[in-house]
């Protein structure tokens, strides 16, 4: 067996894995801790992605640094979005069949309204570090992976920090767990639950932004990554961060797996595949509660 | 209201009503010619390019009277690229705006789905650069006028495996790929006939999905085989992938290109640069034959100037010509039997030699171009991505056919890359 | 009205209907009028999962592929007549519905939905890879000569053809809902731990339905090779599908057969004219809009309207 073939499908793999990392921890958030199921997750990825394209065509700033700059106004997005879903849905406990066609909705939306702006032409951003590979022996790490990838792994540290040592971090775990314990001790779940999906909608923005990196965009091909998110998540287990990244990079490398030795028409069949047979074998996942 | 008021509203009137008359006659006696183009999506620069020379087309003929004394309309609907929109908008062109003459839209993919439809009618189908799409239907009234040749498939890749066999020493393998696409498929069958016919081993013989962005595990795979030549066919997202991901691997081969759709116009020339140095690739006109194709040259002068205006293609050197040319037949065939019938027009284009801009054009029996015109270019020398480099004779290595031939191919490939 | 009244009864009317539509001069109308039915077909049958037993499936696409390349299958193998391709069409995709369906429908309501979404793109990737239906190239079917039984055009034959599967789709749907079962489903869908309790077979009625409304969508996919000529992947699995078989009876309403073919006709027409008029891409917002509307301020779609109307006027 080719050893260079095997080692860089290895990193691509891993680089790749990042970067998923990135577009689950969104979905690890409102899924896994809030019990909110948001399809339209990928939209906002997409919506991130041109967002930062639109930016760096006026003013020529790396993409990935515009996006960090403007998570707030993903964030805010995010809290309106919640908004409209607790009112419309979940206090009305309707929120099984009905949130998931609201969501739906709004992930047809975005791509619709998204092809009607911008077409359905590729959309690539070159950045200068776009064509520069780093090469180690026979393996090279193109920084247009690596980079995203680094730049994913601070991003989903940091979410898990936050999550593990301030108060409000802990308000939410303790929200998915115990909703009237919370409220006894002071705090409002629902405002709680609102940040917290603020926050899991402004991380999507900023995987936006590394995927525009990684590769060209167009609108609809967020619904590829519903499957992936969903997959990695379910994969490492619902509400864990780092169930999500140990999920990120199976179904990482076993993609890059199959691309080089068995074809990229197989890959999107991979994440898919994968979390079938997880739903159908072992629903918690790995790290699952 | 005194008289002359009333003389004038009155004058007004008949006016008006004449113009109307006149306006719906007009309308009611336009010979419509319907299409679907690609106007976004991965062709949309060749698209439009062909579009703008087909409406350059009809203002010509328009300002000389029109067809059979009628003006020409033309009723293009944007297909995007994507060849499920093709059956929906030929039904629309044929059942709701009732055209009298279809031709096709740009690319084999965008060609084959309208096949059934048009065969069902019975219609005279002009096409605009689709490879080999008849051997499939083997229709009677189907008319390509892309100059690849009587054997499309076969010799659109005769030039760069003729140019690999003056390598020394000689290669030995070779790898195909390519998009699971109805152009790459007839380009590749091809390629594979060349190289049972020539003793090359096939190392790699794989396509991917026309929605592939990732294509370094592509190059990656083809590298470890070790191939001495790596036939590509691709549309243009894909070509530009493919060349990113042979850059950023470092494909290390002796001959790098082939059936390569997007480097010949110039958003794409001035998009890759120098990433394009090396590559051997199919043209159909280049500076470097401008004395040689003068007439080409003639209406690109036209073309660009249009061109420059609308802000599409400003080279023109791949589509242009040749779809003014398609509608250039199409014209002199109606004019030539005098009526709009199908059978009639199929059965003159079969038995005619066409003047056009693109010199004399003569069908076979398959609807093919009686004598192929395709050349096989290596690029080389690009220092920059602006498009000055392209605009004057200099980066074009013609390595085939030898009527047109100005230079030896240059190996290898990653040579290139230092 | 009993369910044997109210199948003959659809027979009858749904056989008037088409004998006059065939007089009908524009051929555009067959288009556009096999288009709506194809939705009437699929809006019908998610709605005997979604509306009836309450699990939403995002993979229609899946199931109408399933029926669209069965019949590209045979047709590339046997030349096999519609009929043939209609049943088997929709048995396959029966199957594939109860095969899905015992993977996930012992699990919450939202895995099911997302293993569907799963499962379409799972399906997809299996048909781009298998060059025998044609791959990611796409396959034809060309109808060269007259139309059988003397119809003006395939065209007439295979609209007639759809009306017919429509109609059968509805009275299925009646038949369902009118009956023992349905009952069932009505408790799954209200409150699934009471039902099981209570002593309802749950997971043999899931499967029966998931199924039917599987099956259904397939039949609604048998005559897409015939129609249009050319399928591909890309088209059959449009999103388009799947947001219109969710929205058409979110709008219509989901209580009973008629909110579905009040969505799909009402839906289906105006996307049909907004496609002839104006850009095709707006068409996909509108229904995007609607649907989300719908699903915010009217739950209960155009039936809850109606009712919440005949209550108002009791009083």
């Amino acid at each position: 067996m080719d050893s260079a073939l095997f080692l860089n499908a290895v990193v691509a793999g891993l680089l790749l894995a990042g970067f998923y990392a990135a577009v689950a921890v969104g979905i690890s958030i409102s899924f896994g801790m809030l019990d909110v199921v948001n399809i339209a997750h990928p939209g906002f990825i997409i919506l991130g992605s041109y967002v930062a394209l639109m930016v760096h065509q006026w003013l020529g700033v790396d993409p990935i640094a515009i996006s960090v700059v403007l998570s707030p106004l993903f964030f805010v997005l995010g809290m309106a979005l919640y908004r409209v879903f607790y009112l419309a849905f979940e206090r009305r406990g309707q929120e099984s069949l009905r949130g998931l066609a609201f969501f739906f909705g709004i992930l047809f939306i975005t791509e619709v309204v998204l092809i009607l702006i911008y077409g359905v032409d590729y959309q690539l951003v070159k950045t200068a570090y776009s064509e520069t590979v780093w090469r180690l022996g026979e393996v090279g790490f193109p920084l247009r992976l690596l980079v995203p990838c680094v730049v994913s792994v601070v991003m989903v540290l940091g979410v898990q920090l936050f999550l593990n040592r301030t108060f409000f971090g802990r308000a939410v775990l303790a929200v998915s767990q115990d909703q009237l314990a919370l409220r006894i001790m002071g705090v409002n779940p629902v405002k709680v639950k609102e940040l917290a999906f603020a926050l899991s909608i402004a991380t999507a923005g900023v995987a936006g932004a590394f995927l525009i990196v990684i590769q060209p965009v167009q609108p609809s091909i967020g619904r590829e990554f519903i499957g992936l998110a969903f997959a990695i998540c379910v994969l490492g287990g619902l509400g864990s961060l780092y169930g999500t990244l140990v999920g990120a990079v199976i179904l990482g490398v076993a993609e890059s797996f199959t691309a080089t030795y068995f074809g990229p028409s197989w890959a999107p069949a991979v994440s898919f595949g994968l979390l079938l047979l997880t739903l159908a074998f072992r629903p918690a996942g790995l790290f699952g509660r | 209201m005194d008289r002359s008021k009333r003389r004038w509203l009155s004058r007004a009137g008949a006016l008006a009503v004449t113009v109307g008359l006149g306006v719906a006659v007009a309308q009611a006696q336009d010979i419509k010619i319907g299409c679907g183009m690609a106007l976004t999506g991965g062709l949309a620069a060749n698209g439009k390019a062909a579009l703008i020379s087909m409406e350059i087309w009809a203002d010509d003929v328009n300002k000389k009277g029109g067809l059979l004394g009628r003006q020409v309309k033309l009723i293009c609907y944007d297909d995007q690229t994507n060849p499920a929109t093709i059956p929906g908008i030929y039904t629309k062109l044929l059942e709701v705006d009732k055209v009298d003459l279809v031709v096709s839209g740009y690319g084999t993919n965008l060609i084959a789905p309208a096949m059934p439809i048009v065969m069902q009618r019975g219609l005279m189908f002009m096409t605009l650069f689709g490879l080999d799409v008849n051997a499939k239907f083997k229709y009677d009234r189907y008319f390509q006028i892309m100059p690849a040749g009587p054997s499309p498939a076969f010799d659109w890749s005769r030039g760069f495996f003729d140019a690999a066999m003056s390598l020394s020493p000689k290669p030995t393998t070779v790898a195909l790929v390519g998009a699971d696409a109805e152009y790459p498929w007839a380009a590749l069958a091809g390629a594979r006939e060349h190289a049972k016919k020539l003793g090359l081993k096939v190392v790699y013989d794989k396509t991917y999905p026309p929605n592939t962005v990732d294509y370094s595990p592509i190059v990656r795979a083809i590298q470890a085989t070790n191939p001495d030549l790596v036939f590509l066919a691709s549309y243009p997202p894909d070509t530009a992938g493919m060349v990113r991901a042979a850059n950023e691997v470092g494909l290390k081969t002796k001959m790098f290109g082939g059936g390569l759709v997007g480097t010949q116009f110039a958003a794409f020339k001035t998009q890759l640069g120098p990433l394009l140095n090396g590559v051997v690739n199919y043209e159909f006109w280049t500076p470097e034959v401008a004395g040689k194709l003068p007439f080409v040259s003639t209406f690109l002068v036209k073309y660009q100037a249009r061109a420059a205006k609308e802000k599409v293609d400003p080279l023109g050197y791949y589509l242009p010509p040749y779809s003014y040319a398609m509608m250039e037949v199409v014209g002199q065939a109606v004019q030539g039997t005098k009526s709009l019938d199908q059978k009639k027009l199929a059965e003159y284009i079969h038995a005619s030699e066409f003047d056009t801009v693109v010199g004399k054009v003569r069908f076979a029996k398959n609807g093919e171009w009686a004598r192929g015109r395709v050349m096989s270019v290596q690029y080389g020398g690009i220092k920059s991505n602006d498009l000055s480099e392209f605009t004057k004779p200099g980066v074009n290595t013609i390595l085939w056919p030898a009527e047109y031939k100005t230079g030896e191919l240059k190996a290898p490939f990653d040579a290139f890359r230092k | 009205m009993s369910n044997r009244r109210f199948a003959i009864t659809a027979f009858v009317v749904a056989i008037a209907l088409i004998g006059a539509s065939l007089a009908i001069e524009n051929a555009y109308f067959f288009t556009a009028a096999y288009g709506v039915l194809v939705f009437v077909i699929l809006a019908t049958a998610w709605n005997i999962l979604g509306g009836y037993t309450g699990y939403v499936n995002f993979g229609t696409p899946a199931f109408f592929a399933i029926g669209a390349y069965t019949t590209v299958f045979l047709y590339n193998a046997f030349q096999a007549p519609l009929i043939v391709d209609i049943v088997c069409g929709t048995a396959v995709a029966g199957l594939a519905g109860l095969a899905v369906g015992y993977l996930t429908l012992r699990l919450r309501g939202v895995f099911f939905a997302i293993a569907t979404l799963a499962l379409a793109v799972v399906m997809l990737t299996f048909v781009v890879n298998w060059e025998y239906v044609g791959g990611a190239r796409g396959a034809y079917v060309i109808t060269r000569g007259d139309a059988p039984f003397g119809f003006a055009s395939w065209k007439h034959y295979l609209y007639v053809v759809i009306a017919v599967l429509a109609t059968v789709a509805i009275v299925v749907a009646r038949l369902l809902e009118r009956s023992k079962i349905g009952r069932g489903l009505a408790a799954i869908r209200d409150d699934e731990l009471a039902a099981e309790c209570a002593g309802v077979p749950t997971l043999r009625l899931k499967l029966l339905s998931a199924a039917t409304s599987c099956g259904l969508m397939g039949m609604a996919g048998t005559t897409y090779p015939y129609f249009y000529a050319y399928t591909e992947p890309l088209s059959i699995f449009s999103l388009s599908y799947a947001v219109n078989a969710i929205a058409m009876p979110m709008i219509g309403g989901m209580t009973s057969w008629v909110g579905p073919l009040i969505g799909a006709l009402l839906l289906g027409t105006l996307q049909q004219l907004v496609q002839v008029t104006i850009a095709s891409d707006l068409n996909l917002l509108i229904t995007g809009l609607l649907l989300v509307l719908f699903v915010t301020l009217a739950p209960n779609g155009i039936l809850g309207w109606f009712d919440a109307w005949k209550r108002r006027r009791k009083r």
